[in-house]
């Protein structure tokens, strides 16, 4: 803020204040020629509307000045008038950072011993597992679910199929940096929409799904093109996070279907776990991790 | 002598049924979004029923259809009884109320469709925003034409509030709507980020401050002392909660901002004036409650005079909260709860809606030539099935909110949070049943409301009223 714009601000906010307190001083004395009390002032309006001249009461006048004396005490010790900062020298972005300091020293060792322990070993302390939970249902519940189970376009991590792989530490990968998932359109590379279809009930013939043989069989020549992530087998690639066709699970659609395959293979699809690693912290996603791995492999 | 000049009923008559229909869909669409929140089912996934979409077709269907039409109904039939002589323009008064009832139809069809600037309480897109201006502009040329041609020397107390309520209107809409179009119903403000918000909650809670509160306190100057029969209590505390009152709400907006991207001084700003503004709020309130001294005796047989007491009481409960909510301790609790909407809810079903029930039931048989309501036992009906729906509704949001700002707020010894947000959404479904009961039972006394309104008007004969001698 410039000066010039310090001063403004600080000039009207207690030139406004400075002018409730002239105004409730000037009303409470009395003038000369003015109505007394009890009396009305002398002007009608609308056959009958009338004004007594009563005197401010004194409790209302005590209650306006206690909020005018809280408010200019409140402006020299917090940040208020233009630049000055306030006798305390308070600032919100300062005191967050000393509220986080301060949890970080009480609460932080509690994580980081946690870190030190393998995942596999997390995942079967229970103590461990309750205070993942937490942090689960609080960071990760509003995609995966309160149960984990997913929704259409966001993974089941209970199911024991995973995109990355479903290693403690490559599940700790996905929780500090993050996923983006992203299969590219291929109607054009596939070419007519006659073709996409046949790869279409060839992917899911793939895991037993409802498809027509001879198209299936038709397309099963033209998956070559679809090979190169998910692999000849259409069992999928975890380097790459290219979803194994074969399984029956599906991630865009609640049951799989020719018509959500189509779909998906013209218009692309793509998919974004975002990173936890500045806003967690390691040793949390660590936890969160075990967690995870507790649903599957854990039990 | 000329023809016996009148004043100009029609548009107050226009007004008048229109604040009571009006009041009924608003309400309507508040009980159904009230109970979406227990059954999500009944959006019966169509785009147009979603939450989202019916709630600002609900704030701006209360606020601006029903409040609206009430504020223009009333400071129409004051302005023109208390400068004794007729509106300053009939065509005009005629334009603004097609016109605004035309914005009310717009924005009952574009909300639902999705067409939003997304910017609370001013979601109508540029094209709207144009016809509010115009129609805004003759409403400001109405009132003031009229006060300027006033038969009486001095302007009365009632019609300092709807001036500042529409001059001010005028100032925040213009400043806050701006926007670049790209198209016919899309546009993007001009401002952007932290200031954009920060133009958005000074809009914001000025349409509380002005056309909430200013307005209203309009309201009350003439319909109190008229009911009650008596003077008003202190001209000089009209004065000076007046200006204490326009001059330090202009200030408030930030304390919507506490603990965001705005900067410090502002939110210390925003909240030393939202506490200043205690007493100026309360000032209406004593002197509106006090007017009544040497008359308590009729709130016992007039139930129109309740509902403008008992609208008073509202008002300066829920003007004792706001400032206690701004404190920024208290913020930090209140702030994205329920609180904040049993709060609203009290300014807006107690304060706005008692006061403006209580001058249409005034109002309905004075222009329609009538001696009174057709039935006083149903304004009876509708004053208790409406005050005990506010009692329940802010009672359920106030224990929710509490009660959600400390399951957010709870710890456990490892630093993880307590309660998982879908933890603190369960705990408020018992209050969400009881909140949609006193909503229902609010929505219910409107209802025998516009059966008395019309069995009061049917076969009535419009009024005609000889403008008094100054």
């Amino acid at each position: 803020m410039s000066s010039f714009w310090s001063w403004y601000v600080a000039l009207l906010t207690v030139g406004n204040i400075v002018a409730c307190y002239w105004l409730i001083r000037w009303a409470s004395k009395p003038r000369k020629g003015e109505a007394n009390e009890g009396d009305v002032t002398g002007h009608t309006w609308d056959d009958d509307l009338q004004e007594y001249n009563n005197p401010l009461p004194r409790w209302w006048l005590w209650m306006f000045y206690i909020t005018i004396v809280f408010g200019l005490i409140y402006l020299i010790l917090y940040p208020g008038l233009g630049r000055f900062s306030g006798v305390f020298n308070w600032n919100q972005t300062e005191a967050y950072n000393q509220q986080m300091a301060a949890s970080e020293a009480r609460y932080g060792p509690i994580f980081s011993a946690y870190a030190k322990r393998p995942i596999a070993e997390l995942a079967k302390d229970a103590a461990a597992m309750r205070a993942g939970q937490r942090l689960y249902l609080n960071y990760c519940a509003t995609c995966h679910g309160s149960t984990a189970t997913g929704a259409v376009g966001f993974p089941n991590l209970t199911d024991s199929e995973w995109l990355y792989g479903g290693k403690p530490e490559t599940i700790k990968q996905s929780i500090l940096d993050g996923r983006q998932g992203m299969m590219p359109p291929m109607g054009a590379a596939l070419g007519d929409a006659q073709s996409v279809e046949e790869v279409a009930h060839y992917v899911m013939s793939l895991s037993g799904g409802d498809a027509d043989t001879a198209k299936a069989s038709a397309g099963k020549a033209k998956f070559a093109t679809c090979a190169a992530c998910h692999g000849p087998e259409g069992k999928g690639n975890p380097a790459l996070g290219a979803p194994d066709l074969t399984n029956g699970t599906w991630l865009h659609s609640s049951t799989g279907s020719v018509a959500a395959v189509v779909a998906a293979i013209n218009e692309g699809r793509s998919g974004k776990m975002p990173a936890h690693r500045q806003f967690l912290g390691a040793d949390k996603s660590h936890l969160l991790a075990a967690y995870v791995y507790s649903l599957n492999e854990g039990q | 002598m000329d023809k016996q000049e009148t004043y100009n009923y029609k548009v107050v008559r226009q007004f008048t049924v229109m604040t009571v229909i009006w009041g009924v869909v608003g309400i309507l669409v508040g009980v159904i979004i009230a109970a979406q929140l227990l059954w999500p089912q009944l959006n019966f996934d169509i785009p147009w029923l979603t939450y989202s979409r019916l709630r600002p077709l609900h704030t701006n269907a209360v606020i601006f259809a029903f409040g609206g039409s009430a504020l223009f109904a009333t400071s129409y039939y004051v302005v023109q009884r208390t400068c004794q002589v007729r509106l300053f323009s009939d065509t005009l008064s005629a334009f603004t109320f097609w016109g605004w009832n035309l914005v009310i139809v717009l924005a009952a069809v574009t909300l639902p469709l999705g067409i939003t600037t997304s910017k609370e309480y001013a979601e109508l897109e540029w094209p709207i925003d144009i016809l509010i201006t115009l129609v805004w502009v003759s409403y400001a040329v109405v009132f003031f034409g009229t006060i300027v041609k006033r038969r009486v020397s001095h302007i009365y107390v009632a019609n300092w509030f709807y001036g500042a309520f529409i001059l001010t209107v005028a100032v925040l809409h213009v400043i806050n709507s701006a926007a670049l179009p790209v198209s016919a119903t899309k546009s993007y403000s001009v401002y952007a980020g932290t200031i954009d918000a920060m133009v958005q909650w000074w809009y914001g809670h000025n349409a509380v401050g002005f056309f909430l509160t200013a307005g209203f306190l309009g309201m009350m100057y003439y319909f109190i002392p008229k009911q009650a029969e008596r003077p008003i209590y202190s001209y000089r505390l009209s004065v000076v909660h007046f200006w204490a009152l326009i001059s330090t709400y202009m200030w408030a907006g930030p304390h919507h901002l506490h603990y965001t991207a705005l900067p410090d001084w502002a939110q210390s700003v925003g909240m030393i004036f939202s506490l200043i503004l205690l007493a100026p709020s309360w000032g209406g309130m004593i002197n509106g409650v006090m007017t009544l001294s040497g008359a308590w005796h009729k709130l016992r047989t007039d139930p129109i005079l309740r509902f403008l007491i008992v609208s008073l009481s509202f008002y300066g409960m829920s003007t004792f909260e706001g400032p206690m909510m701004s404190i920024k301790t208290v913020n930090a609790l209140s702030h994205y709860t329920d609180w904040t909407i049993g709060h609203v809810h009290s300014g807006a079903l107690g304060w706005v809606g008692l006061i403006s029930m209580g001058a249409m039931y005034f109002l309905i048989p004075k222009v329609f030539g009538r001696d009174g309501m057709y039935s006083t036992k149903l304004i009876e009906v509708h004053f208790w099935t409406a005050t005990i729906g506010i009692v329940l509704y802010i009672a359920a949001m106030w224990i929710a909110g509490v009660m959600q700002g400390l399951m957010w707020r709870a710890v456990n010894d490892d630093g993880t949070l307590t309660y998982s947000f879908v933890e603190s959404l369960k705990a408020t479904y018992p209050y969400y049943a009881v909140r949609l009961l006193g909503g229902v039972l609010y929505l219910f006394g409107m209802l025998v409301m516009t059966y008395n309104m019309f069995k009061t008007i049917s076969g009535a004969k419009p009024a005609e009223a000889a403008v008094q001698a100054a």
